[in-house]
């Protein structure tokens, strides 16, 4: 009974963080690209002193307005939920997290507070370069503000440049270099603002669509999509490159989320790529089924994504539940082993602590460092914990990476028909691009499920499982607060949907 | 052209909210927004769970370790 509420608990906890984080997630991918396509549209209109691009600046700048002010603030909600829900994770990473989040929060405020003063305010009471200075300010400071969080969620995924201290119960910074700078983490950080300049350059396409449908504002519409089409297809390849370096960390980091959203179970040598599939809802990791219904699949393309080889070995959700000797995957069965020999020489090295046997305490210590590094297993009941949800990564990540595809064809398109002056007649592209954004929307959302829910069980790899990161709190208190948030943030959904689209009726000439 | 002083500057701000039109129905929802947030919310329903409960860090430090251990003891560890 104990265990089952205490899973309720983390699960209604799970699920609070999970909807806090994807609402976030509604306006920080906007004001991240959309900050740097006003400074490229007043980049223009400085260069070439044309007030129409003024004219389009001053236009998704109040469109930028309204995202930044609706959303401003949301993140702070998941810090509460950190000290709250997440406690023991919150004391155990403080060390690590505090100070730069501090630093960064502070940076951010008065660049922003600044520069962004100067941005709305500024117009012809400040230089056209101090404005224009003032706009790529704020656009380099809104995603250098994204940095360290990304770092952390980075450094959660593959945690580095620490140590743990068994007195404190903290991880602890040894290395600052190594957290900044772990390919982890400067590939979530780039992934993540190159999918935020290509959520807004398909934001614009769909508002200036709309415009070119209804016949208004139509210059300042194909001025919009030149821009954003442009900027979407070079957002378009960089984000396919960093996904492939993703794709790749996890391969060495996280080989099971890799297996999850392949749906890969039986490891194999020239691993084939799942386009596209239906997976068995009844597979069990071990029960010899087929992993699916229905898949199309093309031959040895994983192994080259994963290892940068054909050929060469990747191993399946089995192979890392039970293990290959044959090809050298330790298994969660024997980290399990390991990881309760970490937790048990914890409890022996604060049991000498106490007692103030310093001899007991040292070789509790050691013997807790050489398993250290499978702490979190100890926590498991079964190896078949340590595998995520296995068809919701996968779809999340089929979904996303078929999106992926589809919008640097969009933007092609678009930059194509805008060069020939021919984009007014295209109607069915100007539909498709009208509903783009909703689609840039899933990808995105798509994308942090991959990333979170493929590495379940654990709140930190490896190291602490989700039931340990918890508070001990009752399933009550946490479901009271979830349902209290997901009505604030309803509300601030449809004043921002509502605020916006009155914006967008009333056009460039509106203030 | 705004010249860097205190008064300009404080005027340039002034002068800038003041003739917001949009910009002040969002100043009142982020003022309402954090209202909520910080008065309501962090106030009465997201208290920091081992500042409210622990006194000092020692104690919160041998919670946590306690729940490092104890969970490890309901999993059948010896």
């Amino acid at each position: 009974m104990v265990e089952q509420m205490d899973l309720s608990m983390v699960n209604w906890a799970r699920a609070q963080f999970a909807m806090t984080a994807m609402y976030h997630w509604i306006f920080v991918p906007l004001t991240l690209g959309l900050s740097f396509l006003i400074a490229f549209f007043e980049s223009i209109y400085v260069k070439t002193g044309n007030e129409e691009w003024k004219k389009v600046a001053k236009f998704w700048m109040i469109l930028f307005g309204i995202n930044f002010a609706i959303g401003v603030a949301t993140g702070i909600i998941l810090e509460f939920e950190f000290g709250t829900n997440w406690s023991n994770y919150s004391w155990m990473v403080g060390d690590i997290f505090g100070a730069p989040l501090a630093v960064e929060g502070i940076v951010a405020f008065f660049l922003e507070a600044t520069f962004f003063a100067v941005m709305f305010f500024g117009w012809d009471r400040v230089s056209k370069k101090f404005h224009l200075f003032s706009t790529w300010m704020v656009a380099i400071g809104s995603n250098l503000s994204a940095l360290w969080i990304l770092v952390a969620n980075g450094w959660m995924q593959f945690p580095t440049g620490m140590a743990f201290n068994p007195d404190t119960a903290r991880f602890e910074m040894q290395d600052f270099w190594a957290v900044l700078f772990s390919p982890v983490a400067i590939g979530k950080f780039t992934h993540t603002t190159s999918s935020g300049f290509l959520y807004a350059s398909l934001f614009v396409i769909s508002i200036s669509s709309w415009y070119l449908l209804k016949k208004r504002h139509v210059q300042m519409a194909r001025k919009s999509i030149l821009v954003a089409s442009v900027f979407g297809l070079l957002s378009s390849g960089y984000v396919a490159f960093t996904g492939d370096e993703a794709a790749y960390n996890n391969a060495r980091k996280q080989p099971m989320k890799l297996a999850a959203f392949e749906g890969l179970y039986e490891g194999q040598r020239s691993a084939g790529l799942v386009a596209a599939g239906i997976m068995n809802p009844n597979k069990k990791v071990n029960d010899g089924q087929s992993p699916f219904l229905f898949e199309v699949r093309i031959p040895g393309l994983l192994s080259l994504l994963a290892n940068r080889s054909p050929g060469t070995f990747v191993p399946g959700i089995k192979d890392l539940v039970y293990g290959n000797e044959k090809e050298g995957v330790m298994g969660a069965e024997e980290k399990i082993v390991k990881g309760r020999e970490a937790v048990k020489q914890l409890a022996l090295y604060k049991q000498a602590k106490k007692a103030g046997d310093s001899v007991a305490a040292q070789t509790a210590l050691d013997r807790f460092n050489q398993n250290q590094d499978y702490l979190g297993f100890g926590y498991l009941k079964s190896p078949e914990e340590a595998v995520p949800p296995v068809s919701t990564t996968f779809y999340a990540f089929h979904i996303m990476v078929i999106l992926g595809g589809l919008f640097p064809v969009i933007f092609l398109l678009y930059l194509a028909f805008a060069l020939k002056d021919t984009l007014v007649h295209q109607k069915w592209l100007l539909f498709l691009g009208l509903i783009s954004v909703f689609l840039g929307f899933v990808a995105g959302q798509c994308g942090w499920v991959v990333a979170e829910v493929g590495r379940q069980p654990w709140a930190i790899q490896d190291l602490l499982p989700v039931s340990v990161a918890r508070s001990n709190l009752t399933v009550g208190a946490v479901q009271t607060t979830f349902f209290m948030f997901l009505a604030i943030f309803t509300i601030l959904l449809i004043a921002e949907i509502k605020i916006m689209l009155k914006q967008i009726q009333i056009g460039p000439e509106g203030r | 052209m705004v010249r860097l002083h205190p008064g300009s500057i404080f005027r340039f701000y002034v002068e800038g909210f003041r003739s917001m039109t949009v910009g002040r129905v969002l100043w009142k929802i982020i003022l309402v927004k954090l209202f909520v947030m910080f008065a309501i919310l962090k106030l009465f329903f997201f208290p920091n769970y081992l500042n409210t409960n622990f006194d000092t860090d020692e104690e919160r430090a041998n919670h946590v370790l306690n729940m490092m251990t104890r969970s490890a003891e309901t999993h059948n560890v010896e």
